[in-house]
Parts: C-alpha cells; structure tokens; sequence
C-alpha cells in the first residue's frame, strides 16, 4: 500500500482486500461492549475539513477514537483559512503541532495530492473528498458493504467482488463518490454500468473502466447492487435537465424499478438523499436499501485505513486473531 | 559608439558569415571583414538570428510589481534573445488610456533592455462593454497599432464586429483571446480524458474553435484584419486554414509551451502547468508544429505570464493561470520545430522575428540581417544543451514548467541597436 490514501486508483486488488478484511476485523470491535482499541494511543490525527460535511467527519472521528487516537477537528469556516491562509500555511502550522496524519476533505480537485506530494508536510494525508475528483474511503465502505450483502460476511474474507455487476446512476459529472467507485470496482472485479442523462456524463469518460448507458430500465435486471448518486435541484438551473419531475420520471427509483431488480440486488445511497429526487421514500425505507448499513460499515472502513497507514506491523484486535491466525499460516 | 565584429556566425544558421556593427547599424556582412577597430565576439558554431520579437508579453507593470515590472521583464526578454516586445493591457489600471500606454512604452525606453511596444485594451477596462480610446493610444507617443483584451475574450459579436472595423482608419489590429465565457465558466484545464479523471472543469476546445470561427467571418466581412492570440487547438488550426485559404486576413500566434507539453502533466496537480488557454492533447500539439511549420500559424508568442510565488504554490484551483515564458522560448521552439525537422533557422527567424515585427508593426525590428539594418541581433549556441534553472531567470517570477528539464540551445549575446544587452549569456 502507498504511504498515503489520495485515490482509489492507487490501490492495487491485495490492497484494497486486504482494507476490507481488516475492516472486518474492526467490525468486530464495534459489537462489544467497549468499542475501543489502543492501537493508535499517542497517535495525532487531524480532521482537516474545508467543505462542511458533518457525515463524513463523524465516521473519521469515530473511526480515530476507537484507535485511541487524540483527535483534532479543525474546520475552515471561522478559522484563519477564512482570513486568506493558505493551505500550505495552515497544513504546516497543524504538522509544526505534531500531527502524524492528515484527514482532508477540500473543495478543490487535487487538494489532498498537492498536499501529499509538495513536501509541505510529512504527515500521512486520507483523503476525505477532494472537489469532484475522488472519494477513496467512501468507495471502500461501499464495496465493503457489497461484499457483506452480496459474497457474505464471514466467506467474503479475502475475496473480491469479481463477476458482481454494479450500477451507479445520477450525476455523475459532478460525482467524486461516482469516479472512486469505478477505479475500486474496476479493480475488485466487479463489472460497472454507470447510468445518467448524457449532460451528467464527462467528456472523456470512453476511458473508464465501464459502460455508459443512459437508459435506466434496461439496466436494472442486470445489476446485483445499484447505487444512487445524489443529485442536486440546482443543476437544473444550469440546464444539466429540465426540472426534477422530469429528473426523477427517467432517472429516479421508485418501488416499480427496485421491483425489476433481481431478489437478491441491494439499492446504496452513499447520502445524503434527496428523498423524491434520486429516490423515492418507499425504496429509501425498504430493507433492501443499505444506507444506514454504509454508514456504520464507514467506520469499520475508516479504522482500517487509519490503522494500515498508522498502525505500523502489530495486530490491530490481537485476541480476535487467536481463531485467524491458524488459517493464515 | 565602438564597432563589434561578429565573427564567423552561421547567420540564419547558413554559412559562417562575419557580421559588422557600427554604431546603431550593420555596416556589413560578409567573410574576411576587417577586425580593426572592432570589439570581435568569436561566434564559430553559434546561430545569428534577428533579435527576436514576443508580440504577446505581461510586463505586470503597473500594478502587479511583486510578479514583474518592465525592468525585470525587458531584461528577461534580453535573457531570452528579444529586442523588442508587445506588453499586453491587462494591468492595473488596464492600459485603456494614452495615459497608461505611454508610460509603459517609455519605461521600456529608458531601461534600454528591450522596446517595449504597448499593446492597448480593446474595452474600457477589459470589461468588454465600451470602446477603449484606440485612436488615442495610436495616437499617443506609444503609438499603439496592436489592440487586444488579451486574458478575457471580447465576446460580444457587435463589440468585436465595431473593434475590427474601427482599427481599419489607422491600420491596427485586434488580436484576440478566444475563450466563448459560458462554455468556460469554472475551466480549470482542457476537457478531456484528463479532466474526466482529475475532475477539473473542463474548458473544451469548442470554446476557442468557435470564437475564432466567428471572427475570422466577422474579419472578412468588414474587410479587416484579426489576430487569434495562443492558439491551442488542432481544431483552431483548421478553422485558421480554411480562412487564409479563403483569402481572410487573419494571422495566429502559438506559444512554446502549447508546442511541448499536454494535459497530461496536469495529473500532478501542479499549477505550474495551469495556464489559459490550458495545455492540450498530444494530437492538438501535433497539428500546432505542423500548422507553425506550413505557414497556418503565422508566429510563436510566449505568452509570458509572471506570477508571484504563492499564486502557484497552493491547490490548481486557487492557483493563477500563466507560465514564464522569456526565457525558454527559443529553446523550446529549437526542440519542438528545429530539432524534429520542422523548421530550420531561417524560418525560426520568419516566426521570431520578422513575422511577429510585421503584424505589430513594429519598425526597426524583424529585418534582414544585412548592412544597413538596425543592429538588432541574438546569437545563439545551438549545440548547448542544459537543464532549465529558473533560479537562473532575469524575470522576477519562477513559474515555469520546464525546471530541470533538458533543452537545447542558449541564447549568448544579444544587441538592441548596436547595444549589447546579454554578453556571454549575462545581462549588462
């Protein structure tokens, strides 16, 4: 694995396995009583967040303290970044305090590379969302939660998710969760269709790792998971499609569609929904939708991340090995 | 003033030729010629060119001092080989004024680097919404004869359509920045395979390719002149092509850093290579050598765009557009167009030199180098290979993308009117 965690793209299949069969490890902690490792004590991790996004924040920290890690939050709004800081300035000043990682979610594209690789800092950098450009620890709980709900729990260990066709649909142009999801899956094995009106559709999209198809109906009886992409009201002030009626008729699920799936596909939202956009409340709500799920798989994932990048060689939840680690000789 | 005799230079990169300069002219070119009297520069191997012409330069000044003034940016440009460059109007205030265009013409005058030939704003302001005072910039000391918006487009149809037509009284030239503004809002690098992977706003080369369109029928309509600034599409160059075919009068600049690198260098995410119009395709860089090469593209402009540090130490987004340019150009146009065939030195000379004096109109510049003529001479080590150090750079700015990369060719001795203002590669 890379020393820092900036796209999906850098993770080879064994690393991005070898994630989740560590987040599943971590998983385990979250049902005892105690969900605390010391892993990390003594450790500094920053939450360094220019968006405001309180959801993905939260994981991190959660993530951060059941490693024992001191945490730090730091959030552009109010702070001296407001006053026309820099970003190097301020990485520099939080690493001059002794941090050992960087968790960054920016609102520019490239934030988190330029952050990793300009020599401001030596601090490991986590990607937490970069502008529309990647999400790698979101990718990673989706296809966590993917292998769970569509391999198992206990025989996804070290598999892949090869053959499993997976759909995304929404706004793709505009979609860092979109673009992460393609270069993990593409990497798991797994075969991604991505499905939007051709306006939410980059230029330059022939290259990836996928199909396009801009026809949802047809797509569904195909698919083993399909996930929906938020999609916000106001791209329709710039024409992206007519008005959100329009929007939710040709690319919304509602319980008709979900019916088209397969018994066993899953409908994911990596969220916040707009509930009667992108998504009807009856399929929302429904037990085949995993939103909830994604969201305590993110902490699992996140702990395993921190953990492989921070951790060092000593076993993350030594006692819960002593079954394991006759398995793995 | 003393006369220098250079000795044994390929001039135009033909056979080795002695060059004598008496005073503010060439008293005569030929071999054998008398060294008496005369300060000999030995330039055996070395190319002499006409001193080199940029009709697309930011001096900064006014306003922007901390990136550059006309002190440091005539002094690259004599780094670079140039004997006289177009300062564009996009400084603070615009030059949209007699006022302004004079004193910038008159700095460059008394620094005695480089002429400095103002180029004035086409829009009061940029802003694109009123005429600027074009007959008084021509007017003025100045003498401004080139016009541009250079950093925004002038977008409205009639606006150009009026600029086009009104220049015609005096014989100017409007040279555009062709960037159609909604089909750039929020552009941060070409759209394309990149860009879809980066997610950076796209600025697609239909932005450029349609203005251009535009205004080379809008150009044959009134029956004037355009110029199409940094052209950066294979697109463009069609467009470029069929209109000169058609018997437009229209000429187009390329910039070295559009003949050497492409998009793909944006996947560092460095801003050094953030510039406007952005770094194309491979393809792209393709059709531009081959359009410099056959006369489409008429010369190369740098483009040189000095930033202070900061503006570009920081993520793409909040960085500044632009590279240096000065000081690398003939390097890289000897790399890209010489050293693939392309073009030899007599015809670098035609896209350096004389090309860029005649569509400025700028007198003195861009001449034959004969007796008689303006001393305005380069002389360049074209067996010279080294490692670009901006550390090195006469410029005040450091943005350049070539640091550390290998390129041939070293500009050693320039002279403005018989002057010299870079001796062995240093600036007097």
């Amino acid at each position: 694995m890379q020393r820092h965690l900036i796209s999906a793209a850098d993770l080879t299949r064994d690393d991005a396995v070898h994630i989740l069969d560590t987040a599943e490890e971590m998983a385990r902690v979250a049902d005892r009583p105690i969900k605390k490792l010391p892993t990390l004590r003594g450790r500094t991790i920053v939450n360094l967040f220019f968006e405001d996004s309180t959801r993905t924040r939260i994981s991190f920290e959660a993530a951060e303290k059941r490693l024992s890690a001191d945490v730090i939050n730091f959030s552009a709004k109010g702070s001296s970044v407001s006053k026309g800081e820099s970003l190097k300035d301020t990485a520099q000043t939080l690493e001059a305090m002794g941090v050992d990682a960087v968790v960054i979610r920016h609102g520019a594209s490239g934030a988190p590379y330029r952050l990793a690789n300009s020599g401001w800092i030596d601090a490991v950098v986590v990607n937490a969302g970069d502008g529309t450009h990647q999400h790698p620890t979101q990718a990673l709980l989706d296809a966590f939660t993917m292998r769970r709900r569509l391999v198992g729990r206990d025989a996804g260990i070290g598999q892949d998710l090869s053959g499993k066709r997976i759909t995304l649909v929404g706004d793709v142009l505009h979609s860092r969760v979109a673009r992460s999801n393609v270069d993990l899956l593409h990497t798991l094995g797994a075969e991604v269709t991505l499905v939007a009106p051709p306006t939410l559709v980059p230029v330059g999209v022939e290259t990836w790792p996928c199909e396009v198809s801009y026809d949802l109906d047809s797509t569904l009886p195909k698919s083993d998971a399909v996930m929906m992409l938020r999609v916000q009201r106001e791209r329709m002030n710039a024409a992206f499609f007519p008005t959100e009626r329009e929007y939710s008729r040709r690319y919304g699920l509602d319980g008709d569609r979900m019916a088209r799936m397969p018994e066993h596909a899953i409908v994911m939202h990596p969220g916040p929904m707009v509930r009667g956009m992108e998504i009807t409340a009856e399929v929302a709500d429904s037990d085949r939708c995993t939103v909830v799920e994604q969201v305590a798989n993110g902490v699992s994932i996140r702990m395993a991340v921190l953990y492989l990048l921070l951790g060092g060689n000593e076993p993350a939840v030594s006692h819960a090995r002593t079954t394991a680690s006759t398995e793995e000789k | 003033m003393s006369k220098i005799l250079i000795r044994g230079a390929k001039v135009l990169g033909g056979e080795p030729q002695d060059v004598l300069i008496d005073g503010e002219v060439i008293e005569a070119v030929g071999t054998g010629l008398d060294a008496e009297g005369a300060e000999v520069v030995e330039a055996a191997g070395k190319v002499l060119l006409p001193g080199l012409v940029d009709l697309h330069t930011h001096l900064r000044e006014p306003g922007r001092e901390d990136s550059e003034t006309v002190l440091t940016g005539t002094r690259a440009a004599a780094s670079g080989g140039y004997t006289a460059v177009f300062a564009m109007a996009n400084t603070f205030p615009v030059a949209d004024t007699a006022g302004v265009v004079e004193q910038v013409y008159r700095l460059g005058q008394e620094h005695g680097y480089c002429d400095v030939q103002p180029i004035g704003a086409v829009t009061v302001g940029l802003e694109g919404r009123k005429l600027a005072e074009l007959g008084a910039m021509h007017e003025s000391a100045a003498g401004v004869t080139v016009f541009s918006d250079d950093g925004k487009c002038v977008d409205d149809a009639v606006m150009m359509r009026r600029a086009l037509e009104y220049v015609k009284a005096f014989g100017g030239v409007v040279a555009q920045h062709a960037q159609e503004p909604r089909l750039t809002e929020g552009a941060q690098m070409n759209e394309g395979i990149v860009s879809a992977e980066l997610g950076l706003g796209g600025w697609p080369a239909v932005a450029e390719e349609s203005i251009i369109a535009r205004d080379v029928l809008l150009a044959e309509h009134v029956g004037s002149r355009v110029h199409i600034c940094h052209l950066s599409t294979a697109g463009s160059v069609e467009i470029v092509r069929w209109a000169k075919s058609r018997g437009i009068d229209v000429t187009a600049e390329v910039t070295p850093h559009h003949l050497l690198l492409t998009d793909e260098s944006v996947r560092t995410y460095n801003p050094v290579y953030k510039v406007n119009p952005p770094l194309r395709t491979e393809r792209d860089v393709h059709a531009l050598r081959e359009a410099l090469a056959d006369g489409t593209i008429d010369i190369v402009a740098t483009d040189h765009a000095p930033h202070p540090h900061e503006d570009k130490d920081c993520e793409w987004a909040a960085a500044a557009m632009g590279m240096v340019g000065l000081e690398t150009a003939l390097s890289v146009v000897q790399e890209t167009m010489v050293e693939t065939g392309l073009l030899d030195w007599a015809q670098v000379a035609d896209r350096m030199s004389f090309k860029p004096a005649r569509i400025g109109q700028v007198g003195g510049h861009g001449r034959p180098v004969s007796a008689g003529e303006p001393a305005n001479l380069t002389l360049v080590d074209t067996a010279y290979r080294g490692q670009v150090d901006p550390a090195g750079f006469a410029s005040r700015s450091r943005n350049t993308p070539y640091e550390g990369r290998e390129l041939p060719g070293r500009v050693t001795h320039t002279w403005l009117r018989g002057k010299a203002t870079l001796v062995d590669g240093k600036l007097t």
